[in-house]
């Protein structure tokens, strides 16, 4: 009953967050309190729905094969009956996928939400802050359930106005404000492609529902050509491109760090920019039919991994430094839908909601703890005045390095194994060398924040319970999230996958190479920053590699370059537009409006209020008329002869 | 070509709406006379909840089709859906200006004349033959002549009623003249039997003249250019319930009734008028938005604007197809909710100040956040911006002529920009702009409602159209079924 209830019902877990942000925004926004428990008690209800479903969808395996869709008309151009009319749902369609994501969603929204009570308090913004949460949540939700791609997209461009919000949340902050708009104009570039891509799509298979579109792009050469369906791929991947923080246009990721901690960890790392992800994994029909369009995939995928791992290295912020993580962690995802698993990106999609939601909240708590000092060189040996906060970051240190039995160790060997499997081999060693570098940067902070020396200017105290609550349930999700995707008994693979489930042997080999990797990068760092008391080494090796390690602290100079090519190029040709738009553009409006203008003017002359003038133009009007239809009409001439049609 | 048979039996309950429109506009007379001065101001109520009952009437009434004396009364959802647009115009007039009219006086006349003007409406959009058009235009139009100059002690009211009546006498008689041509020429009222006749006969130059004479005293209905011009004397002069009523009720229905004699008697020769109405309705595009410009008063203003506006209902026209018929209806019932929202603020305003000035509705986002919100959001669906429902029925008007008129559409499109110049100066005065006085304006209950109610629907058409469109779409279908 409740089941049947939840999965028929599905779009009230969008639709309560929504509901919240209303409520929130025009009654509750000055008692902080009650808009607090809207916020929080919306996310959760729809979570247990989100769960319901999700339970009713992963018992049946009816829905891995035909989803649950239903779908109410939004509008519809053109009349019935005529063929090329245009009709817009808005639906839901519920399969193993959708149901799962919203289930993460949720789950993770609620105890965000939840640790944000206690995070944002005596935050003049408070209600506000629950309102935008609430409105992300809302969003984020109605992407993962849209049963077409103009639905998402605009789900989409929700998600991305949230993030704007959200980033900039303390307006007070010039960097936040910077920060806000760089993501929001990055994303808005990438979001261009996007909607292009959709466009083709629609003028090409009219349709861009999800179902229909998948049988009609599985039979393309009926439509179009394989040109044609390459460039709809690329257009559609530049969206997430963006969104998912994929080079180049990682650039906003980790500037979106500015904006408040539980942002950081709801939008930035668990579940918005994975919406990138998501949608890959939602049009893999298309992407599976183009074979280079799944290789730009994969590349940029492993390439972004790789890259962003590097960065990482040598930044100081701990939110950066987690950042950054985030940005790599997006490219393993990437790099397993390029190589065609589904599976083994969804499956760290997960697992990786977890840890990531994890640390960035037991990063927020640290930094609520020493009143936001963020470099991890003045922090230290923490672990022993904030036990849950230390402890747990740890588990999610483990997760994300990859040492079984936790959940990021099952994730990322699914996804070194099918990258070897499809003989991808130099995607295969970016990914380990990846892997090897994500230890030991994760392990850097770690042994700097919370073991080694305390620092005595710092008085750290464990936060409240609302903080540590969250922590604790997330740590059990890092812990065993991946248990359903265990090479020898893999649930996750049976249920979450493209075309067949495939099971392939499994490969020990990989999985040995996996924790010899993590285990010797932790090594290293411990031997580098916890061991060696003065850091020497690692001073020293920053001292050998000047260069290189000036290059990696400054993100290889990207944001410079982007910077230069503005002011170079795009800075120029406005200059030059500018000038252009001053006397062209600029007289030819004012020209146009001051003869609008003064034609209406003109045209009032002859609304002199007199009832003779008014009846004269009313017969001039029919003898104009009559001219009008004589000339207009069929054959006028012959008509006006009295001739016959 | 049969001759009336008046032994047909006619089943009354098919003019259930009529009568009790009828009715209610008789009762209110009576209840005119007997009530005592004091009590009046409730008859407005009567009124209010009369016709609220009666559209809950018209809507069970949905999907009803027949026709009444050998086609004379046409009964289709088509005719249905107007009737309700019509009593739905009607309705909100009532509710949202009741003090307005408690301060004019004359209670009774007035609410009983409006009720009356929309019973010659409904009656136009049932009309199946030339007499049933002609006898429900007038009805509306006399009704409407009497509201005009309610205001008797001003001069502008009756010099606005003394233009209306010279000027609409003058274009009926036009009109009768095309009317009886049509009848000369084919020797039947009937619109389906003229359509018949016309289809065996040649065109003649007689009926192009009969056409030429129908746009023309139809044109004036809808003030169309240059059938326009005593529009704006008129909309500035009456009282400003009457202007909203004359906007949008008197205008709907005479679309109805075009769009019945066009498309339905005369088919025939559509390759004589498609482009006759479409270049009428070009010329009225830009006369319209282009005078609006440097209006001051926001009566004008909105005259103007609405003579614009009839322009781009007019493209729905051209086509003479279902999907153009569509876009006519679901503009005009998108335009009552706009309209009634600018006009009951216009009214409120004046009650309040005593002024119909744009230059005085300074700061007025301060004074009454909601009147200026509801105000601004009319004008941008006017100006058709998305999200509001105007954005979407312009949508589905030019969307008709794409194909074949497309110097059409770019008058429309670029006009449509030109239109945003000076509903957003509306919008500046009363968002940017300080107030002379700033003391807030408390907006009574029932206009509040009104205010809510208009504000909603243009928003909720504008973001889902989808069951409006429906409704639409079956009414236009029954349009051909006959």
């Amino acid at each position: 009953m409740l089941v049947e209830f939840a999965m028929m019902h599905a779009w009230l877990v969008p639709l309560l967050p929504a509901l919240a942000f209303l409520v929130i925004v025009f009654l509750t926004r000055p008692f902080e309190k009650l808009s607090a428990i809207i916020a929080v008690g919306s996310m959760a209800i729809a979570c247990v729905i989100a769960s319901f479903a999700a339970y009713g969808i992963f018992t049946n395996h009816e829905y891995t094969k035909t989803p649950l869709v239903y779908a109410a008309k939004w509008l519809s151009l053109g009349m019935p009956g005529v063929t090329d009319s245009l009709m817009v749902h808005v639906g839901v369609q519920l399969d193993p996928v959708s149901a799962m994501m919203m289930f993460m969603v949720s789950f993770i929204s609620t105890f965000i939400f939840l640790y944000s009570v206690g995070y944002m308090k005596g935050d003049p913004g408070y209600s506000v802050f629950f309102a935008y949460l609430s409105l992300f949540g809302a969003s984020m939700l109605l992407l993962v359930i849209s049963s077409n791609l103009l639905q998402m997209f605009v789900a989409w461009e929700l998600v991305g106005l949230c993030s704007y919000l959200l980033i900039g949340f303390y307006t007070h902050k010039i960097s936040a404000r910077e920060a806000a708009k760089k993501a929001f104009v990055t994303c808005r570039v990438a979001d261009f492609g996007l909607l292009l891509g959709l466009l083709a799509l629609q003028i090409t298979f009219g349709t861009l529902n999800l179902v229909e579109l998948g049988e009609k792009i599985h039979n393309f050469q009926e439509y179009t050509s394989i040109g044609m369906l390459t460039l709809i791929a690329v257009l559609v991947f530049i969206g997430p491109i963006g969104k998912s923080g994929q080079f180049p246009l990682h650039v906003w990721l980790p500037d979106a760090m500015e904006g408040p901690t539980p942002v950081s960890a709801l939008i930035h790392a668990a579940t918005m920019v994975v919406a990138g992800v998501y949608l890959v994994g939602r049009t893999m029909f298309l992407f599976h039919e183009v074979e280079s369009a799944m290789q730009l995939v994969a590349v940029t995928g492993a390439f972004t991994a790789l890259f962003a791992a590097t960065i990482a290295l040598t930044q100081r912020e701990i939110k950066r430094i987690l950042a950054y993580s985030t940005v790599s962690q997006l490219g393993y995802m990437m790099l397993a839908l390029g190589v065609g698993s589904l599976t083994a990106g969804m499956f760290h999609m997960w697992t990786h909601a977890f840890f990531k939601a994890l640390m960035f909240l037991a990063a927020g708590s640290v930094l609520t703890a020493l009143h936001h000092k963020a470099d991890v060189w003045e922090m230290g040996g923490l672990i022993k005045k904030m036990p849950i906060t230390g402890w747990t970051f740890v588990i999610g240190g483990l997760a994300i390095a990859g040492i079984p039995p936790f959940a990021g160790f099952w994730s990322k060997d699914e996804i070194l194994v099918a990258t070897l499997a499809e003989g991808h081999y130099v995607l295969f060693a970016m990914a380990a060398f990846t892997a090897f570098l994500t230890a030991f940067y994760m392990w850097r902070m770690i042994f700097l924040v919370f073991f080694g020396d305390e620092k005595p200017e710092n008085h750290p105290q464990e936060s409240p319970w609302t903080m540590t609550v969250p922590l604790i349930v997330l740590a059990v999700g890092a812990i065993g999230a991946g248990w359903f995707g265990t090479p020898w008994y893999n649930v996750w693979a049976e249920w979450i996958y493209f075309g067949e489930p495939h099971h392939g042997p499994i490969n020990y080999g990989a999985m040995l190479l996996s924790i010899v990797l993590a285990g010797s990068g932790i090594y290293l760092a411990y031997t580098m920053y916890l061991k060696d008391a003065q850091k020497k080494r690692a001073r020293k090796l920053a001292e050998w590699f000047g260069p290189v390690y000036r290059m990696l602290y400054n993100k290889y100079y990207i944001d410079e370059l982007y910077l230069w090519f503005n002011h170079a190029l795009v800075d120029g040709t406005a200059r030059l537009f500018y000038l252009f738009d001053l006397y062209v553009v600029d007289g030819l409006v004012n020209g146009i409006g001051t003869f609008t203008k003064s034609s209406g003017d003109g045209l009032r002359v002859f609304q002199t209020g007199r009832l003779q003038n008014y009846a004269l133009i009313f017969f001039l009007g029919v003898l104009a008329v009559a001219v009008l239809v004589t000339f207009t009409g069929p054959s006028a001439a012959s008509l006006v002869l009295g001739g016959v049609k | 070509m049969t001759p009336f048979d008046f032994s047909i039996p006619i089943n009354p309950s098919a003019l259930t709406l009529e009568m009790l429109v009828a009715a209610l506009g008789l009762g209110i007379l009576i209840l005119g006379i007997i009530s005592p001065k004091g009590a009046r101001s409730g008859l407005g109520w009567v009124s209010f909840l009369g016709l609220m009952g009666i559209i809950g009437v018209a809507i069970t009434m949905w999907g009803q089709s027949g026709e009444l004396l050998a086609g004379m009364y046409l009964l289709d959802n088509y005719a249905l859906f107007w009737k309700i647009t019509f009593m739905v115009a009607a309705a909100l007039v009532i509710l949202g200006n009741m003090r307005y009219v408690d301060k004019v006086g004359n209670q009774a006349e007035y609410y009983s004349l409006t009720i009356f003007a929309t019973l010659g409406m409904m009656v136009m959009a049932s009309a199946g033959d030339l007499m049933t058009l002609y006898l429900g235009l007038e009805l509306m139009t006399i009704a409407f002549v009497i509201l005009v100059c309610l205001r008797k002690t001003d001069n502008k009211s009756v010099e606005a009623g003394m233009k209306y009546i010279l000027l609409a006498g003058m274009s009926s008689a036009v009109l009768l003249y095309g009317l009886s041509l049509l009848y000369g020429l084919t020797g039947s009222v009937i619109m389906l039997d003229i359509s018949r006749i016309i289809a065996m006969q040649p065109v003649s130059p007689a009926l192009v003249l009969a056409l030429v004479m129908i746009i023309a005293g139809l044109g004036f209905k809808i003030s169309a250019v240059p059938f326009h011009m005593w529009s704006p004397d008129v909309y500035e002069g009456a009282p400003t319930p009457v202007t909203s009523f004359l906007s949008m009720g008197s205008k709907a229905a005479s679309f109805a009734i075009i769009l019945r004699l066009f498309i339905t008697a005369l088919p025939g020769v559509w390759e004589n008028w498609a482009m006759v109405i479409a270049i009428l309705a070009g010329i009225t595009i830009i006369i319209g938005n282009l005078v609006a410009m440097p209006q001051t008063n926001i009566k004008r203003l909105l005259a103007y604007s609405s003579i614009a506006q009839a322009g781009y209902i007019m493209v729905g026209m051209v086509t003479a197809s279902e999907a153009g018929i569509k876009g006519v209806m679901f503009y005009a019932f998108l335009y009552v909710f706009a309209t009634a929202g600018a006009f009951t603020v216009a009214a409120y305003f004046y009650n309040v100040t005593g002024s119909d000035e744009l230059k005085d509705y300074a700061g007025l986002s301060q004074r009454s956040p909601l009147m200026a919100a509801v105000m601004l959001v009319a004008l941008l669906s006017m100006a058709g911006i998305p999200p509001l429902a105007g954005f979407v029925g312009k949508f589905y008007l030019f969307k008709t002529i794409v194909d074949g008129y497309l110097w059409l559409v770019f008058i429309g499109l670029i006009m449509s920009m030109v239109s945003v110049y000076y509903y957003l100066r509306v919008a500046l005065v009363m968002y940017r702009d300080e107030p002379k006085d700033p003391s807030p304006i408390n907006v009574s209950g029932p206009v509040t409602v009104t205010l809510i109610l208009t504000m909603l629907v243009t928003l909720i058409i504008g973001i889902y159209p989808g069951p409006l469109s429906e409704v639409v779409n079956s009414a236009a279908h029954s349009f051909f079924l006959h």
